[in-house]
Protein backbone atom coordinates (compact mmCIF):
# COMPACT_ATOMS: atom_id res chain seq x y z
CA UNK A 1 0.00 0.00 0.00
CA UNK A 2 1.54 3.43 -0.91
CA UNK A 3 0.70 6.63 1.64
CA UNK A 4 0.16 9.87 -0.54
CA UNK A 5 2.24 12.65 0.45
CA UNK A 6 1.24 16.13 0.64
CA UNK A 7 1.70 17.86 -2.03
CA UNK A 8 3.19 21.15 -1.04
CA UNK A 9 4.08 21.29 2.91
CA UNK A 10 6.99 18.90 3.52
CA UNK A 11 9.97 21.91 3.98
CA UNK A 12 7.59 24.96 3.66
CA UNK A 13 7.06 26.35 7.18
CA UNK A 14 3.97 27.37 8.53
CA UNK A 15 5.18 30.77 9.63
CA UNK A 16 4.95 33.67 6.93
CA UNK A 17 7.93 34.37 5.03
CA UNK A 18 7.22 38.04 6.43
CA UNK A 19 8.36 37.02 10.22
CA UNK A 20 11.17 34.70 8.65
CA UNK A 21 12.34 37.73 7.08
CA UNK A 22 12.96 39.30 10.45
CA UNK A 23 16.45 37.79 11.89
CA UNK A 24 16.02 36.15 15.26
CA UNK A 25 17.97 38.21 17.77
CA UNK A 26 21.47 37.58 18.38
CA UNK A 27 22.17 38.06 21.89
CA UNK A 28 19.45 35.24 23.14
CA UNK A 29 22.63 33.45 24.51
CA UNK A 30 22.89 36.63 26.71
CA UNK A 31 19.49 36.74 27.82
CA UNK A 32 19.66 32.93 28.98
CA UNK A 33 22.68 33.67 30.91
CA UNK A 34 21.04 36.92 32.38
CA UNK A 35 18.05 34.91 33.53
CA UNK A 36 20.07 32.15 35.49
CA UNK A 37 21.96 34.91 37.72
CA UNK A 38 20.93 36.38 40.73
CA UNK A 39 22.07 39.79 42.31
CA UNK A 40 22.72 41.57 38.90
CA UNK A 41 22.80 45.51 38.55
CA UNK A 42 20.98 45.54 35.55
CA UNK A 43 22.23 48.72 33.25
CA UNK A 44 19.77 47.00 30.76
CA UNK A 45 16.83 48.39 30.98
CA UNK A 46 14.75 50.63 29.16
CA UNK A 47 12.29 52.47 31.35
CA UNK A 48 12.29 54.69 34.51
CA UNK A 49 12.85 53.80 37.85
CA UNK A 50 9.87 55.36 39.18
CA UNK A 51 6.29 53.89 39.42
CA UNK A 52 4.02 56.00 37.97
CA UNK A 53 2.74 59.31 39.90
CA UNK A 54 -0.06 58.82 42.33
CA UNK A 55 -2.22 61.18 40.74
CA UNK A 56 -2.27 59.11 37.81
CA UNK A 57 -2.70 56.03 38.95
CA UNK A 58 -5.44 57.34 41.22
CA UNK A 59 -7.73 58.97 38.34
CA UNK A 60 -7.46 54.99 36.88
CA UNK A 61 -8.15 53.62 39.92
CA UNK A 62 -11.33 55.65 40.46
CA UNK A 63 -12.57 55.48 36.81
CA UNK A 64 -12.56 52.00 37.53
CA UNK A 65 -14.31 52.56 40.55
CA UNK A 66 -16.89 54.18 38.32
CA UNK A 67 -16.75 51.42 36.20
CA UNK A 68 -15.43 52.96 33.08
CA UNK A 69 -14.76 49.71 31.81
CA UNK A 70 -15.89 49.92 28.34
CA UNK A 71 -14.04 50.76 24.66
CA UNK A 72 -13.48 54.17 23.76
CA UNK A 73 -13.83 55.80 20.49
CA UNK A 74 -11.53 54.11 18.02
CA UNK A 75 -9.20 57.00 17.85
CA UNK A 76 -9.30 57.23 21.82
CA UNK A 77 -11.39 59.20 23.88
CA UNK A 78 -12.32 62.80 22.73
CA UNK A 79 -11.26 64.07 25.83
CA UNK A 80 -7.88 62.96 25.52
CA UNK A 81 -7.34 64.01 22.14
CA UNK A 82 -8.55 67.39 22.89
CA UNK A 83 -5.94 67.67 25.63
CA UNK A 84 -3.26 66.01 23.48
CA UNK A 85 -4.28 68.77 20.94
CA UNK A 86 -3.75 71.21 22.95
CA UNK A 87 -0.43 70.01 24.88
CA UNK A 88 0.80 69.95 21.50
CA UNK A 89 0.08 73.44 20.79
CA UNK A 90 1.53 74.44 24.15
CA UNK A 91 4.89 72.53 23.60
CA UNK A 92 5.25 72.80 19.94
CA UNK A 93 2.53 75.23 18.83
CA UNK A 94 1.49 72.63 16.16
CA UNK A 95 -2.02 72.38 15.38
CA UNK A 96 -3.22 68.86 15.60
CA UNK A 97 -7.36 68.27 15.16
CA UNK A 98 -8.25 66.45 17.93
CA UNK A 99 -11.40 65.12 15.52
CA UNK A 100 -9.08 63.33 12.54
CA UNK A 101 -5.29 63.99 13.30
CA UNK A 102 -4.58 62.47 16.44
CA UNK A 103 -5.04 58.51 17.12
CA UNK A 104 -4.46 56.73 20.50
CA UNK A 105 -2.26 53.87 20.56
CA UNK A 106 -1.44 51.01 22.65
CA UNK A 107 2.31 52.64 23.22
CA UNK A 108 4.63 54.01 20.50
CA UNK A 109 5.43 50.71 19.38
CA UNK A 110 1.51 50.43 17.88
CA UNK A 111 1.54 53.70 16.44
CA UNK A 112 4.62 52.76 14.77
CA UNK A 113 3.85 49.77 13.45
CA UNK A 114 0.58 51.44 11.92
CA UNK A 115 2.35 53.78 10.84
CA UNK A 116 4.51 51.48 8.57
CA UNK A 117 1.58 49.39 7.77
CA UNK A 118 -0.56 52.48 6.28
CA UNK A 119 2.16 54.07 4.41
CA UNK A 120 4.63 51.17 3.64
CA UNK A 121 3.97 49.02 -0.11
CA UNK A 122 5.84 45.89 -0.92
CA UNK A 123 9.53 47.12 -1.68
CA UNK A 124 9.22 50.64 -0.57
CA UNK A 125 12.14 51.79 1.26
CA UNK A 126 12.45 53.47 4.77
CA UNK A 127 15.72 55.07 5.59
CA UNK A 128 17.30 55.00 9.18
CA UNK A 129 20.22 55.63 10.93
CA UNK A 130 21.37 53.22 13.25
CA UNK A 131 21.67 52.30 16.14
CA UNK A 132 18.29 52.57 16.61
CA UNK A 133 15.77 51.21 18.43
CA UNK A 134 15.30 47.11 17.46
CA UNK A 135 11.86 47.82 16.94
CA UNK A 136 12.52 50.11 13.94
CA UNK A 137 13.91 47.58 11.16
CA UNK A 138 11.39 44.72 12.13
CA UNK A 139 8.40 47.11 11.54
CA UNK A 140 9.25 47.93 7.98
CA UNK A 141 9.88 44.33 6.90
CA UNK A 142 6.41 43.29 8.67
CA UNK A 143 5.11 45.53 5.90
CA UNK A 144 7.34 44.07 3.29
CA UNK A 145 9.25 47.02 2.74
CA UNK A 146 12.74 47.58 3.25
CA UNK A 147 14.68 49.27 6.00
CA UNK A 148 17.53 50.94 4.76
CA UNK A 149 20.36 51.50 7.03
CA UNK A 150 22.18 54.61 7.38
CA UNK A 151 25.22 54.22 9.96
CA UNK A 152 25.88 56.96 12.67
CA UNK A 153 29.06 57.19 14.26
CA UNK A 154 30.30 58.57 17.84
CA UNK A 155 32.82 61.04 16.04
CA UNK A 156 29.73 62.40 14.91
CA UNK A 157 27.66 62.28 18.12
CA UNK A 158 25.83 59.50 16.68
CA UNK A 159 23.98 62.15 14.88
CA UNK A 160 22.81 60.74 11.25
CA UNK A 161 24.50 62.85 8.29
CA UNK A 162 21.93 64.56 6.11
CA UNK A 163 24.54 63.91 3.10
CA UNK A 164 24.53 60.18 3.61
CA UNK A 165 21.07 60.06 4.32
CA UNK A 166 20.77 61.77 1.11
CA UNK A 167 23.09 59.68 -1.22
CA UNK A 168 21.13 56.54 -0.08
CA UNK A 169 17.57 57.87 -1.69
CA UNK A 170 16.64 55.49 -4.38
CA UNK A 171 13.58 56.10 -6.65
CA UNK A 172 11.83 53.39 -3.89
CA UNK A 173 12.78 55.76 -1.00
CA UNK A 174 9.48 56.09 0.67
CA UNK A 175 10.56 57.74 4.21
CA UNK A 176 12.43 58.57 6.83
CA UNK A 177 12.02 57.01 9.94
CA UNK A 178 13.87 59.56 12.75
CA UNK A 179 14.05 58.34 16.61
CA UNK A 180 15.95 61.44 18.50
CA UNK A 181 16.52 61.19 21.12
CA UNK A 182 17.90 57.61 20.65
CA UNK A 183 17.31 54.51 22.39
CA UNK A 184 20.55 53.29 22.57
CA UNK A 185 23.00 55.80 21.97
CA UNK A 186 20.91 58.89 23.84
CA UNK A 187 21.54 61.16 21.23
CA UNK A 188 19.51 64.40 20.57
CA UNK A 189 19.54 66.14 16.87
CA UNK A 190 20.86 69.60 16.94
CA UNK A 191 17.67 71.96 14.77
CA UNK A 192 20.36 72.78 12.07
CA UNK A 193 20.56 69.00 11.36
CA UNK A 194 16.91 68.58 11.70
CA UNK A 195 16.18 71.41 9.36
CA UNK A 196 18.80 69.83 6.62
CA UNK A 197 16.79 66.40 7.25
CA UNK A 198 13.55 68.57 6.04
CA UNK A 199 14.90 70.05 3.42
CA UNK A 200 15.51 66.47 2.09
CA UNK A 201 12.46 64.88 2.81
CA UNK A 202 11.17 67.58 0.69
CA UNK A 203 13.20 67.38 -2.11
CA UNK A 204 12.91 64.18 -2.82
CA UNK A 205 8.96 64.00 -1.11
CA UNK A 206 9.65 61.27 1.74
CA UNK A 207 7.06 61.01 4.70
CA UNK A 208 9.14 61.48 8.51
CA UNK A 209 7.90 59.48 10.56
CA UNK A 210 9.53 60.90 13.70
CA UNK A 211 9.72 58.36 17.40
CA UNK A 212 9.74 61.28 20.18
CA UNK A 213 8.88 59.40 23.21
CA UNK A 214 12.04 60.63 24.80
CA UNK A 215 10.94 64.08 23.80
CA UNK A 216 10.35 65.28 27.73
CA UNK A 217 14.14 63.43 28.43
CA UNK A 218 16.56 66.08 27.18
CA UNK A 219 19.35 67.88 29.29
CA UNK A 220 20.75 71.22 28.79
CA UNK A 221 19.03 70.97 25.25
CA UNK A 222 15.53 71.59 23.95
CA UNK A 223 13.58 69.21 21.66
CA UNK A 224 12.33 70.21 18.38
CA UNK A 225 9.26 68.39 17.00
CA UNK A 226 10.12 67.49 13.31
CA UNK A 227 6.47 68.86 12.62
CA UNK A 228 7.27 71.75 13.81
CA UNK A 229 10.13 72.46 11.37
CA UNK A 230 8.72 74.59 8.45
CA UNK A 231 6.62 72.69 6.20
CA UNK A 232 6.84 69.16 7.35
CA UNK A 233 3.68 68.63 9.52
CA UNK A 234 2.30 67.78 6.68
CA UNK A 235 4.30 65.05 5.79
CA UNK A 236 5.62 63.96 8.94
CA UNK A 237 3.92 61.21 11.22
CA UNK A 238 4.82 62.54 14.98
CA UNK A 239 4.94 59.07 17.17
CA UNK A 240 4.42 59.54 20.75
CA UNK A 241 3.71 58.55 24.48
CA UNK A 242 3.76 58.51 27.90
CA UNK A 243 6.00 55.71 28.66
CA UNK A 244 8.81 57.51 29.46
CA UNK A 245 8.08 60.92 30.35
CA UNK A 246 5.67 59.68 33.22
CA UNK A 247 6.91 56.49 34.17
CA UNK A 248 3.59 54.60 32.65
CA UNK A 249 5.60 51.77 30.64
CA UNK A 250 3.24 49.31 31.72
CA UNK A 251 0.20 51.28 30.48
CA UNK A 252 0.43 50.95 27.16
CA UNK A 253 -0.43 54.05 25.87
CA UNK A 254 0.61 56.49 22.51
CA UNK A 255 -0.81 58.30 20.20
CA UNK A 256 0.48 59.19 16.40
CA UNK A 257 -0.17 62.70 14.98
CA UNK A 258 -0.13 63.44 11.37
CA UNK A 259 -2.38 64.34 8.36
CA UNK A 260 -5.93 63.64 8.34
CA UNK A 261 -5.45 60.53 5.12
CA UNK A 262 -2.55 58.91 7.11
CA UNK A 263 -4.21 59.07 10.58
CA UNK A 264 -7.74 57.63 8.33
CA UNK A 265 -5.68 55.20 7.35
CA UNK A 266 -3.84 54.40 10.65
CA UNK A 267 -7.82 54.15 12.24
CA UNK A 268 -8.37 51.88 9.94
CA UNK A 269 -5.98 49.07 10.79
CA UNK A 270 -6.09 49.92 14.36
CA UNK A 271 -10.09 49.49 14.40
CA UNK A 272 -9.69 46.04 12.74
CA UNK A 273 -6.77 45.01 15.05
CA UNK A 274 -6.69 46.42 18.49
CA UNK A 275 -10.53 48.25 18.08
CA UNK A 276 -8.98 51.20 20.55
CA UNK A 277 -6.47 51.42 23.49
CA UNK A 278 -7.26 50.39 26.89
CA UNK A 279 -9.76 52.88 28.82
CA UNK A 280 -7.94 52.79 32.19
CA UNK A 281 -4.85 53.65 30.53
CA UNK A 282 -6.58 56.61 28.80
CA UNK A 283 -8.34 57.86 31.89
CA UNK A 284 -4.56 57.38 33.40
CA UNK A 285 -2.97 59.30 30.13
CA UNK A 286 -5.55 62.37 30.52
CA UNK A 287 -4.91 62.83 33.86
CA UNK A 288 -0.64 62.84 32.87
CA UNK A 289 -1.54 65.43 30.37
CA UNK A 290 -3.57 67.71 33.33
CA UNK A 291 -1.22 67.79 35.71
CA UNK A 292 1.21 70.69 35.88
CA UNK A 293 4.95 70.02 35.04
CA UNK A 294 6.84 69.76 38.81
CA UNK A 295 6.71 65.81 38.59
CA UNK A 296 7.60 65.30 35.62
CA UNK A 297 10.73 67.92 36.02
CA UNK A 298 11.89 66.46 38.85
CA UNK A 299 12.13 63.32 37.09
CA UNK A 300 14.10 65.05 34.63
CA UNK A 301 16.60 67.01 36.84
CA UNK A 302 16.94 63.35 38.83
CA UNK A 303 18.12 61.72 35.88
CA UNK A 304 20.20 64.28 34.69
CA UNK A 305 22.36 64.15 37.94
CA UNK A 306 22.62 60.75 37.37
CA UNK A 307 23.67 61.20 33.59
CA UNK A 308 26.00 63.14 34.40
CA UNK A 309 27.63 61.23 37.57
CA UNK A 310 27.24 58.07 35.22
CA UNK A 311 29.20 59.24 32.36
CA UNK A 312 32.03 61.28 34.03
CA UNK A 313 32.38 57.44 35.86
CA UNK A 314 32.68 55.58 32.42
CA UNK A 315 35.48 58.15 31.39
CA UNK A 316 37.09 58.28 34.84
CA UNK A 317 37.63 54.31 33.88
CA UNK A 318 38.85 54.95 30.58
CA UNK A 319 36.00 54.42 28.42
CA UNK A 320 35.52 56.97 25.89
CA UNK A 321 31.80 58.17 25.63
CA UNK A 322 29.87 60.45 24.14
CA UNK A 323 27.56 63.24 26.06
CA UNK A 324 23.97 61.48 25.86
CA UNK A 325 21.82 65.07 26.00
CA UNK A 326 18.52 62.83 26.09
CA UNK A 327 16.56 59.91 27.19
CA UNK A 328 18.22 57.99 29.77
CA UNK A 329 21.24 55.64 28.22
CA UNK A 330 24.75 56.31 28.08
CA UNK A 331 26.83 54.29 25.13
CA UNK A 332 30.40 53.58 26.05
CA UNK A 333 32.52 52.52 23.53
CA UNK A 334 34.34 49.48 25.24
CA UNK A 335 36.96 48.66 22.46
CA UNK A 336 39.93 49.45 24.77
CA UNK A 337 38.88 45.99 25.85
CA UNK A 338 39.54 44.41 22.70
CA UNK A 339 36.32 42.61 22.69
CA UNK A 340 33.44 43.00 20.88
CA UNK A 341 30.39 44.01 22.28
CA UNK A 342 28.52 40.81 22.65
CA UNK A 343 31.85 39.22 24.15
CA UNK A 344 32.20 42.10 26.42
CA UNK A 345 28.35 41.85 27.83
CA UNK A 346 28.55 38.44 28.57
CA UNK A 347 32.12 38.56 30.07
CA UNK A 348 30.72 41.61 32.35
CA UNK A 349 27.66 39.70 33.05
CA UNK A 350 29.65 36.41 34.04
CA UNK A 351 32.33 38.01 36.01
CA UNK A 352 30.80 41.23 37.37
CA UNK A 353 27.38 40.60 37.51
CA UNK A 354 26.96 43.88 35.33
CA UNK A 355 24.09 44.04 32.67
CA UNK A 356 24.61 46.03 30.40
CA UNK A 357 22.98 45.11 26.51
CA UNK A 358 25.35 44.76 23.57
CA UNK A 359 25.39 47.46 20.88
CA UNK A 360 25.07 44.73 18.03
CA UNK A 361 21.84 44.41 19.52
CA UNK A 362 21.06 48.16 17.57
CA UNK A 363 21.93 47.06 14.24
CA UNK A 364 25.62 46.37 13.22
CA UNK A 365 27.01 49.75 13.51
CA UNK A 366 26.69 49.20 17.52
CA UNK A 367 29.90 47.33 17.45
CA UNK A 368 32.56 48.37 20.18
CA UNK A 369 29.79 49.72 21.92
CA UNK A 370 27.55 48.43 25.00
CA UNK A 371 24.14 50.63 25.78
CA UNK A 372 24.05 51.26 29.79
CA UNK A 373 20.90 52.69 31.01
CA UNK A 374 21.50 55.34 34.30
CA UNK A 375 17.84 55.20 35.33
CA UNK A 376 18.36 52.91 38.34
CA UNK A 377 19.79 54.47 42.14
CA UNK A 378 22.55 56.52 42.15
CA UNK A 379 24.54 53.62 44.84
CA UNK A 380 23.60 51.05 41.99
CA UNK A 381 24.92 53.18 39.69
CA UNK A 382 28.33 53.84 41.73
CA UNK A 383 28.75 50.05 42.58
CA UNK A 384 28.40 49.16 38.76
CA UNK A 385 30.95 51.95 37.99
CA UNK A 386 33.20 50.13 40.96
CA UNK A 387 32.55 46.51 38.97
CA UNK A 388 32.30 48.12 35.16
CA UNK A 389 36.18 49.61 36.10
CA UNK A 390 37.67 46.46 38.06
CA UNK A 391 36.65 44.64 34.66
CA UNK A 392 38.07 46.99 32.31
CA UNK A 393 41.41 47.04 34.08
CA UNK A 394 41.98 43.25 34.08
CA UNK A 395 41.02 43.20 30.51
CA UNK A 396 42.55 46.22 28.49
CA UNK B 1 25.09 73.99 38.21
CA UNK B 2 22.78 76.31 40.65
CA UNK B 3 23.61 76.36 44.05
CA UNK B 4 19.45 74.96 44.60
CA UNK B 5 20.45 72.50 43.05
CA UNK B 6 22.86 71.22 45.44
CA UNK B 7 20.11 71.88 48.07
CA UNK B 8 17.97 69.92 46.29
CA UNK B 9 20.31 67.23 46.23
CA UNK B 10 21.50 67.29 50.09
CA UNK B 11 17.95 67.35 51.03
CA UNK B 12 16.64 64.02 49.83
CA UNK B 13 19.93 62.36 50.55
CA UNK B 14 22.51 64.43 53.45
CA UNK B 15 24.96 61.75 53.45
CA UNK B 16 26.22 62.35 49.85
CA UNK B 17 29.77 64.12 49.95
CA UNK B 18 30.86 67.01 47.83
CA UNK B 19 32.48 64.73 44.73
CA UNK B 20 29.48 63.06 44.58
CA UNK B 21 27.28 66.32 44.58
CA UNK B 22 30.13 67.31 41.89
CA UNK B 23 29.80 64.28 40.05
CA UNK B 24 25.85 64.71 39.40
CA UNK B 25 26.19 68.49 38.66
CA UNK B 26 29.20 68.62 36.58
CA UNK B 27 31.66 70.76 38.44
CA UNK B 28 33.93 70.60 40.97
CA UNK B 29 34.18 68.88 44.62
CA UNK B 30 35.99 72.22 46.25
CA UNK B 31 33.15 74.28 44.48
CA UNK B 32 30.24 72.17 45.96
CA UNK B 33 32.47 72.02 49.16
CA UNK B 34 32.40 76.18 49.18
CA UNK B 35 28.51 76.80 48.27
CA UNK B 36 28.11 74.38 51.43
CA UNK B 37 30.53 76.07 53.29
CA UNK B 38 28.67 79.17 52.64
CA UNK B 39 25.31 78.03 53.25
CA UNK B 40 26.30 76.26 56.93
CA UNK B 41 27.39 79.51 57.80
CA UNK B 42 24.21 81.85 56.63
CA UNK B 43 22.16 78.75 58.32
CA UNK B 44 20.68 78.44 55.00
CA UNK B 45 21.81 74.54 55.76
CA UNK B 46 20.39 74.09 59.00
CA UNK B 47 21.51 70.75 60.48
CA UNK B 48 21.92 67.40 58.67
CA UNK B 49 19.08 64.84 60.38
CA UNK B 50 18.17 61.38 59.91
CA UNK B 51 14.65 60.13 59.87
CA UNK B 52 13.94 56.88 61.95
CA UNK B 53 11.32 54.79 62.06
CA UNK B 54 10.71 54.71 66.09
CA UNK B 55 7.95 52.39 66.20
CA UNK B 56 10.66 49.56 64.44
CA UNK B 57 13.10 50.48 66.76
CA UNK B 58 10.82 49.65 69.64
CA UNK B 59 11.30 52.73 71.35
CA UNK B 60 7.90 54.35 71.07
CA UNK B 61 7.31 57.86 71.45
CA UNK B 62 4.07 59.51 71.87
CA UNK B 63 3.42 62.34 69.37
CA UNK B 64 1.01 65.17 69.23
CA UNK B 65 -0.67 68.06 67.63
CA UNK B 66 -1.81 70.96 70.34
CA UNK B 67 -3.59 73.72 68.80
CA UNK B 68 -2.62 76.97 70.56
CA UNK B 69 -4.98 79.66 70.73
CA UNK B 70 -3.40 83.14 71.88
CA UNK B 71 -3.85 86.87 72.28
CA UNK B 72 -1.00 88.54 70.39
CA UNK B 73 0.86 91.27 72.22
CA UNK B 74 1.38 94.68 71.67
CA UNK B 75 4.46 95.09 69.32
CA UNK B 76 5.55 91.38 69.20
CA UNK B 77 2.21 89.91 68.06
CA UNK B 78 2.79 86.03 68.56
CA UNK B 79 6.29 85.92 68.23
CA UNK B 80 7.15 86.38 71.88
CA UNK B 81 4.69 83.78 72.78
CA UNK B 82 5.79 81.27 70.28
CA UNK B 83 9.45 81.93 71.79
CA UNK B 84 8.66 80.50 75.17
CA UNK B 85 6.62 77.69 73.62
CA UNK B 86 9.45 76.56 71.15
CA UNK B 87 12.15 76.96 73.38
CA UNK B 88 11.31 73.47 74.98
CA UNK B 89 12.64 70.71 74.34
CA UNK B 90 9.01 68.87 74.10
CA UNK B 91 8.44 70.79 71.10
CA UNK B 92 9.39 69.62 68.27
CA UNK B 93 7.58 71.99 65.37
CA UNK B 94 6.14 75.27 65.82
CA UNK B 95 4.36 76.67 63.32
CA UNK B 96 1.57 79.82 63.22
CA UNK B 97 -1.19 79.21 61.59
CA UNK B 98 -3.89 80.81 59.93
CA UNK B 99 -7.76 79.74 60.87
CA UNK B 100 -9.55 79.18 63.89
CA UNK B 101 -5.95 78.94 65.95
CA UNK B 102 -2.71 80.32 66.28
CA UNK B 103 0.24 77.89 66.77
CA UNK B 104 0.38 74.18 65.97
CA UNK B 105 2.67 72.89 67.92
CA UNK B 106 4.24 69.04 67.61
CA UNK B 107 4.95 67.83 71.08
CA UNK B 108 6.62 64.67 71.45
CA UNK B 109 7.00 62.78 74.97
CA UNK B 110 7.67 58.95 76.33
CA UNK B 111 3.79 58.56 77.40
CA UNK B 112 0.36 60.31 76.94
CA UNK B 113 0.87 61.60 80.65
CA UNK B 114 4.12 62.96 79.69
CA UNK B 115 2.49 65.19 76.86
CA UNK B 116 -0.51 65.77 79.01
CA UNK B 117 1.23 67.32 81.68
CA UNK B 118 4.26 69.40 79.38
CA UNK B 119 0.70 70.87 77.58
CA UNK B 120 -1.28 71.63 80.71
CA UNK B 121 1.90 72.78 82.71
CA UNK B 122 4.09 74.49 80.24
CA UNK B 123 2.28 75.77 77.72
CA UNK B 124 -1.58 76.33 78.50
CA UNK B 125 -0.29 78.82 82.05
CA UNK B 126 1.37 81.12 79.39
CA UNK B 127 0.10 84.67 80.03
CA UNK B 128 -1.85 85.43 76.37
CA UNK B 129 -2.34 81.43 75.97
CA UNK B 130 -6.14 81.51 75.61
CA UNK B 131 -6.54 77.77 75.21
CA UNK B 132 -5.26 74.72 73.75
CA UNK B 133 -6.54 71.52 71.78
CA UNK B 134 -4.55 68.53 71.69
CA UNK B 135 -4.30 65.53 68.90
CA UNK B 136 -2.57 62.54 69.99
CA UNK B 137 -0.74 60.92 67.00
CA UNK B 138 -2.48 57.72 66.07
CA UNK B 139 0.11 56.70 63.10
CA UNK B 140 2.63 58.33 60.92
CA UNK B 141 2.27 57.14 57.87
CA UNK B 142 5.02 59.71 55.67
CA UNK B 143 7.13 62.17 57.16
CA UNK B 144 9.36 65.31 55.31
CA UNK B 145 8.12 63.64 51.92
CA UNK B 146 8.93 60.03 52.98
CA UNK B 147 6.63 57.27 53.28
CA UNK B 148 7.57 54.87 56.22
CA UNK B 149 6.47 51.44 55.49
CA UNK B 150 5.68 51.63 51.22
CA UNK B 151 3.52 48.68 50.01
CA UNK B 152 5.35 49.62 46.19
CA UNK B 153 6.13 46.72 44.05
CA UNK B 154 7.28 47.47 41.17
CA UNK B 155 9.76 45.49 39.36
CA UNK B 156 11.43 45.79 36.13
CA UNK B 157 12.44 43.09 33.82
CA UNK B 158 16.35 42.69 33.90
CA UNK B 159 16.44 43.74 30.25
CA UNK B 160 14.22 45.40 28.19
CA UNK B 161 15.40 47.02 24.90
Amino acid sequence: MTTIKPVTTENKPFTSQRVNNIAPSGIRKFFDLLASMNDVISLGVGEPDYTTPWNIREAAIYSLERGRTMYTSNLGMPELRKELSRHLEQRYGLHYNPDNELLITVGVSEALDLAMRATIDPGDQVLMGTPCYVAYPASVILSAGEPVIVPTYESNRFEIAPSTLESAITPHSKAILSGYPSNPTGAVLPREKMLQIAGIARRHNLLVMSDEIYARLVYGVEHTCFASLPGMKERTILLGGFSKAYAMTGWRIGYAAGPREIIAAMTKIHQHTIMCAPTMAQVAALEALRMNNDSVEEMVSDYNRRRQMFVKGLRDIGLSCFEPKGAFYAFPNISITGMNSETFAEKLLAEEKVAAVPGTAFGECGEGYVRCCYATSVPELEEALVRINRFVSKHK
Amino acid sequence: MSNNEIFSILEKDAKLTPEQIAAMTGSSAAEVSQVIKQAEKDRAIVKYKTLINWDKVGNEHVWALVEVKITPQREVGFDAIAERIYKFDEARTVYLMSGTYDLAVIVTGRTMQEVAEFVTRKIAPIEGVTGTVSHFVLRRYKEDGEIFDSKEEGKRQAVIL
